[in-house]
């Protein structure tokens, strides 16, 4: 099985961000990881320094989404999330609805993230993110700063792959 | 709008996209920028404004033409916050490729 490739992430049209990232795993596994709170916890807990106190999810169509993030050791700067999941295809595609709350709730973000099985045995996971508005996708793309780390200034790929 | 709206309600618009493609290769001049378009000079030249006021590019004065080119600091900044995101959505995924490993081992036989 080759080595996980790196992630790619590009905004598209007026509204959208699509990742995509490929994991040694198959599909089977991988949506598992995004449905099951015992290891959602286990990764999506942002930069270094962070964990997931609180991790919730129902996933059947209309089902309850509640993260909650907390410095790691305790401490000021806590955040939460609240989504509902809109539709689940099994190892293979899931739409949910999410909003952080820091603490007044930011626009909606539906996301489709879809898990593709590679030839390697492996999974190609795209996640694509639509903003009501090019507004709230600035500010969905600014609060990704908030909870910020290093400077960087990395090409990104595909920032006007859409021009023209 | 903060700046950040500003930044991003400029970079909204398509016509203004693809200028902003076209001067990534070079500067140019309000004509040349119209060019591609089917839209008149003075339409290029109010998205020039918003590009401008976005400080997402730069004019400068040579005789009577005003050539514009990208500014690489705002460019930079929009690619930083890009990154931070993408920073962590990368911490996420490399944490789950070590949960998946793991999940691995554990069903293998």
């Amino acid at each position: 099985m080759n080595a996980p490739t790196r992630l790619t992430l590009a905004t598209e049209g007026d509204t959208e961000v699509v990742v995509t990232r490929r994991f040694a795993a198959p599909p089977e596994l991988v949506y598992r990881a995004h449905v099951e709170p015992d290891l959602i916890r286990r990764w999506m807990t942002g930069p270094d320094g962070w964990e997931m106190p609180r991790c919730e999810c129902d996933p059947r169509p209309g089902g309850a989404i509640r993260y909650d993030w907390a410095p790691a050791g305790g401490g000021e700067g806590g955040f939460h999330l609240t989504g509902e999941f809109r539709e689940l295809v099994p190892h293979s595609r899931i739409v949910h609805v999410e909003r952080m709350h820091l603490p007044d709730p930011t626009p909606d973000n539906e996301i489709t993230t879809t898990f593709e099985p590679t030839a390697d045995g492996g999974t190609l996971l795209t996640a694509r993110m639509r903003l009501p508005n090019a507004e709230s996708r600035a500010a969905m793309l600014a609060s990704g700063m908030e909870h910020g780390m290093e400077d960087s200034y990395a090409r990104i790929d595909g920032l006007f792959a859409d021009a023209g | 709008m903060n700046r950040t709206d500003t930044l991003f309600a400029a970079l909204a618009d398509p016509t203004r996209r693809a200028i902003l493609a076209r001067l990534a290769e070079g500067e140019a001049g309000v004509m040349e920028l119209a060019e591609p378009f089917e839209i008149s000079q003075p339409a290029v030249t109010r998205h020039l404004k918003v590009l401008e006021g976005a400080g997402l590019i730069l004019r400068r004065a040579e005789g009577t033409r005003r050539p514009c080119c990208l500014n690489p600091d705002a460019l930079g900044e929009i690619e930083a916050w890009c990154t931070r995101l993408r920073e962590t959505f990368a911490a996420n995924y490399d944490r789950l490729d070590t949960l998946l490993a793991n999940l691995q081992r554990k069903d293998a036989p």
